[in-house]
Formats: C-alpha cells, structure tokens, sequence
C-alpha cells in the first residue's frame, strides 16, 4: 500500500499527515516546534514510522509552513508549498464548493477566498500577535482556564464582556481590568472571543467578500467559543474540517501526490532521517558587497541544501529539494 | 570635498559619473545591508517611514568611509518626503556626524536655486560642464533602464538559476566603469549580448506582473526584498510602472519647462480618484488599469508602512481590482518585513496568478498549483 506524507513546520507547531491512495488521512500528528524544527520533523517521522504498517511504503512527501525548505532539504521532499496553498488544497479536498477559508493558526491567522475551485484573493497576518493562538493561549492561562475548556466556557456566557481587541496589549490590559471589575469569567472568554474575532474580520478580512461556504481552520477552530463568535460576527454557519488542526500538512501531503501523479519517484530520504544528525550553521559570504547571510544544512558532511544568498552563487535547494 | 548620495536602485551610478566628470570626488555607500537599516532605525524616530531611516543609514555609513558632503534631493507636495532632508540634517547634526548637507529641490522654475548647489558643489563649474557631465549621466541612467527591462525578461526563462542576477552585476558594474558616451554605449550593446547568450528554459509563457507603488520601495531592492529578483525567480516577468529615466524626465524636465503630460494619468484614474493625493498614489490607480488593459496577470503594490498617498491608492485599489479584473497584493514595508513572509505570498500569489490563466484557458486548475 502506498501513502503520501504531508509536513507542517511552522514556528509553533509542527504537524504531519499521512494520506492513503484514496485521499484519506491514515495518521496525523500534532507536535510542538519549540524552537527546533529539525527535532520536531525528526519526532514526528518516528513517530509516524512506528503508526504505520510494514507494508506501507511512501511514495510521495510534500512540505509547507515557514520551516517548508529546512524540513524539505531534511527529509527530500518532492513538493515544497507554500501555507497559503496548502491550506486551500486541504479545504477544497474537504468542501470542494468552498468559498472562504478562515484560518487561525499560533503565529499567524489568514484568509483565502475561492470562487470555482480556485484561489483568487488572499491576506495574511504576521505581525498582529492579538489575532493568533498563542495569545488565546496565553489569556487562557492568566484566566487560570485550561485551553480545552475555554470554547466551552465562552459558549455558557450569558453576557459577554466588550473588550478592546485592536492589539495584543490593549486587549490584556483591558482584559484584566474587566476581571477586576468582577465580571464572571465566562463573560470574559466570550468576549476575548469576540475580540479576537472582531481583531481579524478588521485587521486580516478586511474589505474581503466572504461567502459560504466557509471553513474554519488552524489550531484556534478547535473552540467552539470562538466558531460561535465567527458565526455571531458573520451572520452565517462556519464548518469546522475534522481535521482542522492539521489542514496545511494535509495540504502539503495532496501536494505530494500531485507532484509524483506522473510516476516519478519520491526523493524521500526514508524514515532513518529521524536517526541522522544534521548540522545548519550560517554564516555571511564575503563575496561580494551584499554580504549574504547563506545557511546551509548538512547531514554528516553531506550538504543538503544552502539558501540565503542573492546571486546563486551557493544555493542549492532548487535542486535538492525540488522546488 | 567628498560627496555621497543615499542609495536607490542603481542611481548610484549616473550620480557617480555625474559628479565625477565634474571633477568632484563620491563616496558611494555601501549597498543597503542589514548594518545599514540598524543604523538607520536606530538615529531615526520610529514614525518615520522607511526610505528615511535608509537615508540615515546610508550617510552614517559613508561618513566613515570618508565622505563629507551629502547631496539629498528635496520634495513637494503632500508627501512627508519634503522633510527628509531636513529631518536627515537635524539626526546627523544630533549625531555630531561631520557631514555638510546640501539639499537640490526640484526645480519647478526656480532654475537658479538648483544651479547654486550645483555650483556650491562642484567649486562653480560652468555651464557647459554641468552639461556634459548631466549628458554622461543620463546615458548611464537611460541604458541601465533599458536593458532592466530585458534582465526582468531573462530572469523569468533562465535555465540555470542565478545566471541573469549575475549578468546584471556584470553589466552594472561595466557601464558604472564608462568614461565617456561612446564607452557607455559599447558596454550596453555588450550587456545586450550577455543577457541574449543566457541559456533558457522552455516551458509555458511566463507570467507578467506589474509592479505599482511608492517610488523608492519600487525602486530600492534591499528595502523591497528583492522582489524582482525572487518573482523572476519563481517564472514570472515584472514590469514596472516607475523607472527612473521616465521619473527623472517628468518631474525634473518637463515638469519645471510646465511641459509634463499626465492627462493619461488622471483619465485612468479619473473613475476612481479625482485629484493629486502626493507621491504615486494616482499612479498606483492609472497603471493597476493599464496592466489590467494590457492582459497582465497581477499586480503588486508596494509602498513603506504608513505611506498616505498608497493608503488612499490602497483602499480603492479592490474597487479597481474587481472592476478590471485583475488580482492585486500589497505590500507595506518597514523594517520589521520578513523575508519569509514576503516569499510565502509571492509565491501564494503566482499560484493564485497560474490557476486563474489556466482556467481562463479553459484547462483544469487545482487550486493553484503552479509550477514555481
Ligand atoms: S552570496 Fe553572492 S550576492 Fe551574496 S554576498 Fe556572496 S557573492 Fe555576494
């Protein structure tokens, strides 16, 4: 039996998916980056291998996230994405007839509109810690609520709290200043849920047309608190995918399928890659005046893959990596 | 007297030649690094946009390379760029930096003013000089432009990646080293040669994208992160909406003869901005019509954190976008860009640009997978 491997490795979390010949998801994992993709790729190909069947093969891996090329060059990748076309493919592989993707992540939160089956308008959002999960996480934590209860909660308020949600520090200062006032704290949740919601719909979606059908992906779609501030927000139902947390690396794993469809090969290294040593150093060339900061990625003294330099002078992961 | 300038693009190169044939010793600074923008936004206030902070960077840098005398052009219109020179002289006199400024506004009919820098500058060389060295210059300046559009077209084709970048740094360092207009001219018909020898990679025609914008984010490489250079990369031809030559012959020729043409400009524009809202943010409108007329695939805007004009240009540009059918993607930079973030929505771009030509073609789009 063949199966396709999909690698998410993004800066908080790192997730994996396998994909069996039909489309269907096999395994998927969920792992922490914790500042070490390599440790996180490497972990969870050991665990995948031992999941998987003996007499499944891999046939095929594709890799996105901000970590696509690092954990491309590392396991020998046959498509390297980016995490805004993974995600669409992983959402129209659930509901082909989507229309807009909402996509809450730990570090960053975007949105994708389709029209047809095809991608026609995006945004991003990297620099407003206020609409991520991580900053969900870190109010969950000062609330003293464990993360996994927080939707709950949010759902059995009675009257949620407004709270400033325009950035990260207003809406913890506000926040705190709403529970000093004494307000239950399920009424804080939903409103932080709202904040966050408000947060993106002004800051990510702004001036975009939503139409449904819409998903709700990324680690954050998991609360039902805040797909119910989505919904309130919109006007309208928002489908949560089952497997919503793992969206970009079932992406990168149709991906994979894609790029070898034409019976070429994979290039995949094999699951020993958990069990190899690699090295990145970098270090700025003095070839010319732009001064590159050139990292490279070696495997004993193989070189894997260089990247970072202007000219193409040192770069590698074209081919290594099968852009 | 050492004179420097602040980097854009490759102005450097007929400000070198300019001011050299006049007799005038340059400092050019260093090009635009990672040093050069900590320098920047450490002696520069935070609000300011980017372009200055560059500036900053690029005079400190070249005070310690020797320089002593900075030639900065100044501004008009709504735009904070009137300031900058002004703005650039208080941090460097803060500094107690050793740097003499000398501010060339664009001359709009006070000939005079620009002839006394000039003249300030160069130890009051004559008429006749100025003309010469100004004729050099603008050849450089003029064949430069030229062959970029050739480079952004070979990029997108090359087969062996990096070839065309390469070439390009030949062919800007040759015609830096020209002398003379015949000398400018035989190392632009060589550079012609260069870019044609290129092997090429066959394959579906590549995709055009047209780039809008503030000038010196369009213009600057270190501050756009080389956009050009990684869209060409990925297969895709840019054009832009600014070159220098064409800037330089609007705004500081025509311009003050009260010659320049831009009813083309506001007609374009006209169903969507009204008036002049400073720098190129009607610019940004006209051309998003004119490369949408002209069957491009895209269009990029890029314009520095807090830009007004592109703020105004922005906000219409969805309007613009749906009614001419074309994509548009934004950029607003300042110090904080990543590389990483800009590459993954260049690239979510292409794919988004690839999908929509295959299914206009009538061909079977998966979601947007391009071949980059
Ligand atoms: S990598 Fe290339 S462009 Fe970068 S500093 Fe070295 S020679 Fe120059």
């Amino acid at each position: 039996m063949q199966a396709y491997l999909g690698i998410d490795v993004g800066s908080v979390s790192t997730n994996l998916v396998l994909l069996d010949e039909g489309g269907e998801v096999l395994t998927s994992l969920y792992l922490r980056t914790r500042g070490n993709p390599i440790r996180a790729v490497q972990e969870g190909l050991a665990c995948v291998e031992r999941e998987i069947p003996a007499r499944l093969s891999i046939a095929g891996v594709g890799t996105t996230g901000s970590g696509r090329q690092l954990a491309a060059a590392m396991v020998g990748a046959d498509a390297v994405k980016n995490e805004i076309t993974a995600h669409a493919v992983a959402a129209l592989s659930q509901v082909p007839a989507v229309q807009t993707v909402l996509e809450i992540g730990g570090q960053d939160s975007k949105i994708i509109i389709l029209r047809h089956g095809v991608v026609v308008d995006f945004a991003m959002n990297t620099v407003c810690a206020a609409g991520t999960g991580s900053f969900l996480d870190r109010q969950a934590a000062r609330l003293g609520v464990p993360i996994e209860e927080f939707g709950g909660l949010a759902v059995k308020a009675a009257n949620p709290v407004r709270i400033a949600g325009r950035c990260a520090v207003f809406a913890e200062s506000d926040m705190i200043h709403k529970q000093q006032l004494g307000h239950p704290v399920e009424d804080i949740v939903a409103g932080l849920c709202q904040a966050l919601v408000r947060n993106y719909l002004n800051n990510v979606a702004k001036g975009k047309e939503i139409r449904s059908p819409i998903l709700f992906q990324g680690g954050v779609a998991a609360n039902v608190g805040m797909r119910r501030a989505f919904e309130e927000a919109l006007g309208r139902a928002v489908t949560v995918p089952a497997h919503h947390a793992v969206m970009g690396a079932l992406g990168a794993a149709q991906l994979a399928r894609r790029a070898v469809a034409d019976g070429s090969p994979s290039r995949f290294q094999g699951f020993d890659v958990s069990r190899w040593r690699f090295q990145v150093a970098s270090r700025s060339c003095s070839g010319c005046a732009n001064q590159c900061e050139v990292v490279e990625i070696r495997a004993g003294d193989r070189v894997l893959a260089r990247w970072g330099d202007r000219c193409g002078r040192w770069s590698l992961t074209g081919e290594a990596a099968g852009r | 007297m050492k004179v420097t300038f602040p980097h854009m693009g490759h102005i450097y190169i007929p400000l070198r030649a300019f001011f050299t044939a006049l007799g005038v010793e340059v400092v050019v600074p260093p090009p635009v690094s990672r040093e050069t923008l900590s320098l920047g936004t450490r002696y520069a206030p935070e609000f300011a946009c980017l372009p200055l902070k560059v500036n900053v960077g690029n005079f400190l840098e070249a005070a310690r390379k020797g320089a002593d005398t900075v030639v900065m052009a100044g501004g008009v219109g709504p735009c904070r760029f009137g300031y900058y020179a002004q703005v650039e002289q208080e941090i460097l006199r803060d500094l107690g930096v050793n740097l003499r400024m000398v501010v060339l506004e664009p001359p709009q009919g006070h000939w005079r003013e620009l002839w006394q820098g000039l003249r300030d500058i160069t130890g009051g060389a004559g008429l006749r000089e100025i003309w010469r060295a100004g004729r050099l210059a603008w050849r450089k300046l003029t064949v430069l432009d030229e062959l970029e559009h050739e480079v952004h077209r070979a990029r997108a084709q090359e087969g062996e990646r990096g070839a065309t970048t390469r070439a390009w740094q030949r062919i800007l360092d040759q015609v830096d080293e020209a002398g003379s207009v015949p000398e400018v001219e035989e190392a632009a018909r060589r550079g012609k040669v260069l870019l044609k020898a290129l092997p090429r990679r066959e394959g579906e025609a590549p995709l055009r994208i047209g780039i809008v914008g503030e000038i010196y984010t369009v213009l600057e490489p270190a501050v756009n992160l080389e956009l050009e250079r990684v869209l060409g990369e990925m297969g895709a031809i840019v054009e832009r909406s600014i070159y220098l030559s064409d800037w330089v012959k609007t705004n500081l020729v025509l311009h003050s003869l009260h010659l320049r043409d831009d009813r083309e400009e506001y007609r374009l524009a006209a169903p969507y901005l009204g008036h002049f809202v400073g720098g190129h943010g009607l610019e940004s409108i006209s051309w998003t019509v004119r490369y949408a007329r002209a069957g491009f695939d895209g269009v990029i805007q890029l314009a520095p954190l807090t830009c007004m004009p592109e703020i105004v240009a922005e906000s219409i540009l969805p309007k613009v976008s749906r009614d001419v059918g074309i994509p548009v993607l934004t950029f607003m930079l300042d110090e904080h860009a990543s590389e990483v973030g800009v590459r993954t929505r260049l690239e979510a771009f292409c794919d988004l640009l690839c999908a929509r030509r295959r299914q206009k073609e009538g061909g079977t789009a998966f979601a947007g997978v391009s071949r980059h």
